[in-house]
């Protein structure tokens, strides 16, 4: 039982990490109705800014903020150069223009900060929380920033004009421009907005599994269940989503017999798997009624 | 109120390679009711679509004296061109509040914008009954209501409708044609209205324009059309 | 060119019947005959990739039918590449069976394994579809190496197997035999591929792809279909699979991650999808254009690859296959 709890805590505490990541996937997901293959490595990319940053001698929370800033641009940028010229093409074609964002952001970060693991400093520090061995103060900390930015997130959809203009872009380009909204903006605020949540989750993710080029593969991976599994036009669904995931995964690895360690990945995505197959639109999606 | 609040002359739209329309002109009168009557096919709806720069067009197209031939879907709109699309439009997933909340999106007044929403709400009580359900779950004729209380949220001063009465009972039709002839006596709305049902239509409007394959066939006062033996036989029953 | 079906043209440019397709027999025996030459002019590691680039067209044919027309996108086909591959490594290392039984033996057991699959991913669509079946690409490096399957995997080591020599003493080197012997069975495969597209099955197929609801109402059981796509599709890239195995002579769980899956996937995309003959597009650009991206720049070959890929897409949104389309509609609008 003990054991039992104590995996639970500590997929919990992974789960912040997939929680995070997987908030910036459903914020793009409302931004351009599409998944973002590249999601982990502009994540990735930041981080090694703010990285750089601090090696140059910025202390930790301006890097922190600048790369934030700097990540929003690079988001906007990355749409309106890259993606602008796609615009009507198909959505075969953007998923190919993704894998080939991250084919180039793995191997530019590799080129420039070569491949060798670095280590990233947590602003929470990494004793253990209250001492009980169950989580450090760093994983409660990323828990805390995880809520933190889906609360903002959540008012902005809900409260904000330009928030209910991006759902509506998303849910309905057509109709967005018929009623005024600049789509093309829209689209580009997403993106700015989702790399910067990326940005985000990368600096709370590094202390962790520390900074190198391959490290958000296996979290993106994750990152999409926790997504999917939460419903995709859901911040909440999101977050339970990554926790969850990040519980069944620990709980695959240390119980199920012999083989769980080796297929930790594998069981948590036929678990996830398993999970759209009774309830296709995720936990917390809303199941949209089509009238046919 | 000198000269057309719309004029279109010459107006040529394309899908891709394929043009479907051929110099077509026609006008609606500032405070007037024009009407596109056609069957299916005949490029009603993609007369709305190329003004509202949905489609690839050519020609003049002047409202309110300012050419807006080519310009972008949300600049036609932000100019007070409200288009009520076919098949509605609705955003589905979101609630009827947030439709209308969004039809006045180009708008900064927020105690104006608010107003008018009461206001709409008793204009359209089923509406006013659904504030919070997903507009997805409408009916035809609730849709719709929500469509043109959505292009009025705009505070249009053109308003384009595509067949608002499509896949509506008769019943419904008469509620929605009522609630656009009081928009127009009342309010002064001018539109441009696309339809399949010419009756309907031809009692609405003060002018009509006939559409065939992409050609303007014949045009003028309302009631000199619905009387002409031609239109009566194809598109009026009789 | 392989025959490529007259339902891959978009529906507003139907070129007349007979002349067309006249062409594009003359087009494709022009193909087929330089293709036969070939191996007795080029050199021995050329014939080598370009067996290899006929395989993913292969593999890449079979994904083109389930994502190209049947609309059901998988992101998990290096799962029954890799099923393929070790079918006929084991049969052939453990059972010493010839290797041209491998190939239906391939074929059978990922068409089981895919119309499996095929079942629970009924429920699923569009996104959700991907991630499930990427999930699949994931596990089955995870699979290969695991414990339980060792003894017949050969886990992490991988297995290895002899090259066959050409048949009946024929005066070919195992490059060129395998070269042609890949090129009949591409033929073969593709002319399959094409009448199946061109007939009511086929039809049925695409039009789940276009309209699933008016496809329901037409009477066609979408369950049935969809599942039997995805096993015919898995059957492909499971003969491509054994196939690969055969020509590299080595088959190892790496080789067969989500990696494998993305490049085909590119390489649909790049040829064109819903074109079978973009496949041998695909195939090429699938093998080459890495290889190329590394020459360019070692420390930047992924980033060169990623641009290439940028600027193809931009130059042919519709693959290759559109390219050609889009060339050929020019030029008969000049003729006319």
């Amino acid at each position: 039982m003990e054991l039992f709890l104590h995996q639970v805590l500590a997929g919990l505490a992974t789960g912040g990490i997939y929680a995070c990541m997987a908030l910036a996937i459903v914020m793009i997901y409302q931004a351009i109705d599409s998944l973002n293959f590249a999601q982990g490595e502009m994540a990735m990319f930041s981080t090694f800014i703010a990285w750089q940053l601090m090696q140059w001698g910025l202390p930790y929370w301006v890097a922190f903020f600048a790369t934030i800033v700097i990540s929003f641009a690079a988001g906007v940028a990355i749409d309106r150069i890259v993606f602008r010229p796609l615009r009507n093409a198909s959505l075969f074609s953007h998923i190919v223009v993704f894998i080939a964002l991250f084919a180039i952001l793995n191997s530019l970060a590799g080129f420039i900060w070569d491949f060798s693991i670095k280590s990233f400093p947590s602003p929470f520090g990494t004793q253990s929380l209250f001492g009980s061995g169950l989580m450090s103060t760093h994983d409660a900390g990323m828990i805390f920033v995880t809520l933190i930015v889906l609360v903002l997130l959540f008012v902005f959809f809900r409260y904000t004009r330009v928030g209910l203009a991006m759902r509506a872009t998303a849910s309905n380009p057509e109709s967005a421009r018929l009623v005024g909204i600049r789509v093309g903006w829209m689209v580009a605020l997403g993106w700015g907005m989702a790399a910067a949540i990326g940005a985000v989750a990368g600096m709370l993710i590094a202390p962790v599994v520390f900074l190198e080029p391959n490290m958000m593969l296996s979290i993106l991976l994750y990152g999409f269940a926790a997504a999917v599994v939460g419903g995709l036009n859901s911040p909440l669904g999101a977050v339970v989503g990554g926790f969850a995931v990040g519980v069944i995964e620990n709980l695959a690895g240390t119980f199920i017999p012999y083989v769980g360690r080796e297929l930790k990945l594998t069981i948590a995505l036929t678990l996830i798997v398993a999970v759209l197959t009774l309830k296709p639109s995720g936990l917390f999606g809303r199941a949209i009624v089509n009238r046919v | 109120m000198t000269g057309p609040l719309l004029s279109v002359r010459g107006l040529n739209a394309f899908y891709g390679e394929t043009q479907v329309l051929q110099g077509l002109d026609f006008e609606v009168a500032d405070g007037g009711v024009t009407a596109l009557l056609g069957a299916n096919g005949a490029g009603k709806t993609s007369t709305l679509r190329a003004l509202s720069g949905m489609i690839r067009a050519t020609g003049d197209i002047f409202f309110s004296g300012l050419s807006i031939c080519g310009r972008a879907t949300e600049e036609v709109a932000r100019l007070g061109i409200a288009h009520v699309p076919e098949g509605r439009g609705t955003f589905s997933r979101m609630t009827v509040d947030e439709n209308l909340q969004l039809g006045a999106m180009t708008r900064g007044d927020r105690a104006g914008i608010a107003a008018d929403m009461e206001r709409l709400y008793g204009f359209f009580p089923k509406l006013g009954q659904r504030r919070r359900q997903q507009a997805g779950t409408l009916s035809g004729g609730e849709q719709q209501m929500l469509a043109i209380a959505r292009a009025l949220m705009l505070r249009p001063r053109l308003m384009l409708l595509d067949e608002p009465s499509f896949g509506l009972a008769p019943m419904i039709i008469a509620e929605v044609f009522d609630i656009l002839r009081k928009l127009n006596a009342e309010d002064g709305m001018s539109m441009l209205l696309v339809e399949q049902n010419a009756t309907a239509a031809l009692e609405l409007a003060d002018q009509a324009y006939l559409l065939e394959t992409g050609n303007l066939v014949m045009g003028g006062a309302a009631r000199d059309i619905g009387r002409d033996e031609n239109v009566r036989r194809a598109y009026l029953g009789y | 060119m392989k025959h490529q079906s007259a339902s891959d043209v978009p529906a507003a440019v139907m070129p007349d019947g007979l002349t067309s397709k006249r062409r594009r027999l003359l087009l494709s025996a022009a193909a087929i005959a330089i293709a036969v030459i070939l191996p007795f002019v080029a050199k021995n590691f050329l014939i080598f990739q370009l067996t290899l680039a006929m395989v993913y067209a292969i593999a890449i044919l079979g994904l083109n039918l389930l994502t190209g027309f049947n609309g059901q996108f998988s992101l998990g086909h290096s799962a029954f590449f890799g099923i393929g591959a070790y079918t006929a490594a084991i049969l052939m290392d453990q059972g010493g069976v010839a290797y041209y039984w491998t190939l239906p033996a391939a074929g059978i057991a990922c068409m089981i394994s895919g119309f499996l699959f095929g079942l629970p991913a009924l429920r699923l669509e569009g996104i959700y579809l991907a991630l499930a079946t990427f999930s699949l690409a994931v596990a089955m490096p995870q699979l290969l190496k695991s414990s339980p399957l060792e003894p017949w995997t050969g886990g992490v080591q991988g297995i290895t197997i002899i090259k066959p020599d050409a048949p009946f003493g024929l005066p070919l080197n195992p490059d060129q035999w395998l070269f042609l012997f890949t090129l009949a069975v591409l033929i073969a495969l593709f002319c399959g591929a094409a009448n199946l597209i061109n007939s009511r099955t086929g039809r049925a197929i695409m039009a789940i792809r276009d309209n699933p609801i008016a496809a329901r109402s037409m009477g066609i059981d979408i369950a049935l279909y969809k599942s039997l796509t995805f096993g015919v599709s898995a059957l492909y890239t499971g003969i491509a699979g054994a196939l690969g195995a055969i020509v590299i002579q080595f088959v190892a769980p790496d080789s067969f991650t989500f990696v494998l899956s993305i490049g085909l996937f590119v390489g649909l995309v790049i040829g064109g999808v819903g074109s079978i003959a973009g496949t041998l597009f695909g195939g090429m650009f699938v093998l080459f254009v890495p290889n190329i991206a590394e020459a360019v720049s070692k420390g930047l070959a992924g980033a060169v690859y990623g641009v290439i890929l940028i600027l193809v897409i931009y130059l042919m949104p519709s693959g290759a296959a559109g390219l050609v389309r889009l060339i050929g509609s020019k030029i008969a609008r000049r003729t006319r």
